[in-house]
């Protein structure tokens, strides 16, 4: 049973899963030794296993992303081979098709590349926002809003704003980054760092400023989930006016609307 | 019927991800929410089969959506379970072993009480005969603090008790792992913590709270449904469901 595993088993599970240091040198290395199987390969590797050997590392490696995406943390593919392909990794290939049509197909999640080079994925949401509230409040909403708020900033400012406009922004909704906030706790660390690893925000050094400045920008994760068609639908509601009003975003919401759809 | 799993029954797994128990009225309500988004159609009376549908499509993944009782208040509700035997199910990614010693002691002495409670007390000095690293006092206050927040503990005055959520989940392995030791309900057959104790003892039954309020509803004069002693508890009262609870 699970439970058994999980607590009166874990001591060994999770030291071996815990025990590599993996600092990032160490990554780097298990990505270059990760090479992809060949086609032939992946064939050759699947009639070794049985049906049922396949699905259940799918599941497993299905449950690892879900996992992962609960706290909306990128997974690596070098560690995801690591630990969970493990002696799978010739199948490799097949198994993170199957994964994604898994995803796809029960929990309508789409699995997303973000980043080629570091081969880094994530989960992006199927399916729309409901434009009725969900009578079920799910722990992040709140968080959600101000991360909706700071990414429409950003869009109309044209892509990148410094980060004291955010801040003065966020104080005009009596949320002060300098001050513990019930509901977000720490709100530069929320902003600066939690949706940062998450990949929503961009936060990065203006070089040569005295005082250091910072700047905000899109991450691939907002690239990838957030529609800018319903960012101006929600300004336009908030400041009564035409979504079309604001040409050049109305412009790129929908060039952009339309190539990210069609990925679905 | 249909059979496939459509957009509404992924909006509602995908709710029921996010918060890991929903109470029945809560999920009636997200049912329906979910067929009117995706515009497909919804009878109030099956919500357990919609349910069935996407149990149907977990069960490869080792998950399920499995329905409890509050022993509190005595409401249904409806847990996203993990029965995988892998590592990487939800605790052992989120807790260090020494962490998890600490959870399995404080279900020792749980299912080892009389009340199904443990005080805090109690469980911090349970952490003198820990095999794992030590926990400090403040680690393990922190710690309970975490398991509360991660819906495995509930806490009230000091006292803690498995949460229905955790009590969804883990069923299976608390009556494996304590065969001597746990109770079970006469009246629904499921396992007991927070329950009455028939006096008598030869016979001993133990009745879930709520299985009790409903037993004994508008019977002035109470037996022991087993031996016909008299049932000598306070018969507590039948909670009415309020508006939105999620525990
Ligand atoms: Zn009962
Ligand atoms: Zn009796």
């Amino acid at each position: 049973m699970t439970q058994r595993n999980r607590l009166s088993h874990t001591q060994s599970a999770s030291q071996s899963r815990r025990q590599p240091s993996t600092s990032a040198a160490q990554e780097e290395d298990d990505d270059t030794i990760f090479t992809q199987p060949s086609s032939t390969q992946v064939q050759k590797g699947l009639e070794k296993l049985t049906a049922a050997e396949v699905e259940r590392k799918v599941a497993e490696v299905v449950q690892y992303f879900l996992v992962k995406d609960q706290k909306k943390v990128p997974v690596r593919r070098a560690e995801l081979v690591k630990n969970v392909v493990k002696e799978y990794r010739n199948v490799y290939p097949e198994i993170i098709k199957r994964t994604a049509r898994t995803l796809d197909q029960v929990f309508g999640l789409k699995l997303v590349e973000i980043d080629s080079k570091n081969h880094m994925y994530i989960l992006v949401n199927n399916l729309e926002p409901a434009d009725g509230a969900s009578p079920i409040n799910s722990p992040t909403s709140p968080k959600m809003g101000l991360l909706f708020v700071i990414l429409s900033v950003v869009f109309m400012k044209g892509g990148v704003v410094r980060e004291n406009l955010i801040w003065n922004t966020l104080k005009k909704l009596r949320v002060d980054p300098g001050e513990k906030h019930e509901e977000f706790g720490d709100v530069k660390r929320l902003v600066t760092d939690e949706f940062v690893r998450q990949r929503y925000l961009e936060y990065a050094r203006i070089p040569h400023t005295e005082p250091i400045e910072h700047e905000f920008r899109w991450g691939q994760r907002a690239d990838a989930e957030v529609s800018k068609a319903k960012i101006l639908e929600f300004l336009g509601q908030l400041f009564e006016q035409e979504p079309q009003s604001w040409s050049q975003q109305y412009k790129e919401a929908h060039s952009s609307q339309a190539s990210s759809s069609s990925q679905r | 019927m249909s059979r496939q799993m459509g957009d509404s029954h992924r909006r509602f797994l995908q709710t029921m991800m996010a918060n890991g128990i929903i109470d029945e009225q809560g999920a009636k309500a997200l049912y329906q929410h979910c067929c009117e988004v995706h515009s497909t159609q919804c009878a109030a009376d099956r919500l357990d089969d919609f349910i069935e549908v996407i149990n149907s499509k977990l069960q490869p993944m080792f998950m399920q959506i499995r329905k409890g009782m509050s022993e509190v208040t005595g409401y249904q509700h409806y847990a996203l379970v993990n029965m995988a035997e892998t590592d990487i199910t939800r605790m052992s990614s989120d807790y260090a072993d020494n962490e998890l010693e600490l959870f399995r002691k404080t279900m020792d002495l749980i299912v080892g009480s009389e009340n199904g409670t443990a005080s805090s007390t109690d469980i911090l000095n349970s952490t003198d005969s820990m095999t794992t690293k030590k926990l400090k006092k403040s680690e393990t206050e922190h710690l309970l603090s975490r398991f509360v927040q991660d819906n495995w503990l509930s806490e009230k005055r000091g006292e803690y008790t498995l949460s229905t959520r955790c009590i969804i989940e883990m069923e299976q392995y608390i009556r494996k792992m304590y065969p001597d030791q746990v109770k079970v309900c006469y009246i629904c057959h499921n396992v007991a913590f927070q329950c009455q104790i028939c006096e008598k003892p030869t016979c001993g039954i133990k009745i879930h709270n709520p299985c009790v309020a409903r037993y004994f509803k508008g019977r002035p004069d109470p037996h022991c449904p087993a031996c016909e002693e008299f049932w000598p508890h306070e018969i507590p009262e039948i909670r009415r469901p309020r508006s939105q609870s999620r525990r």
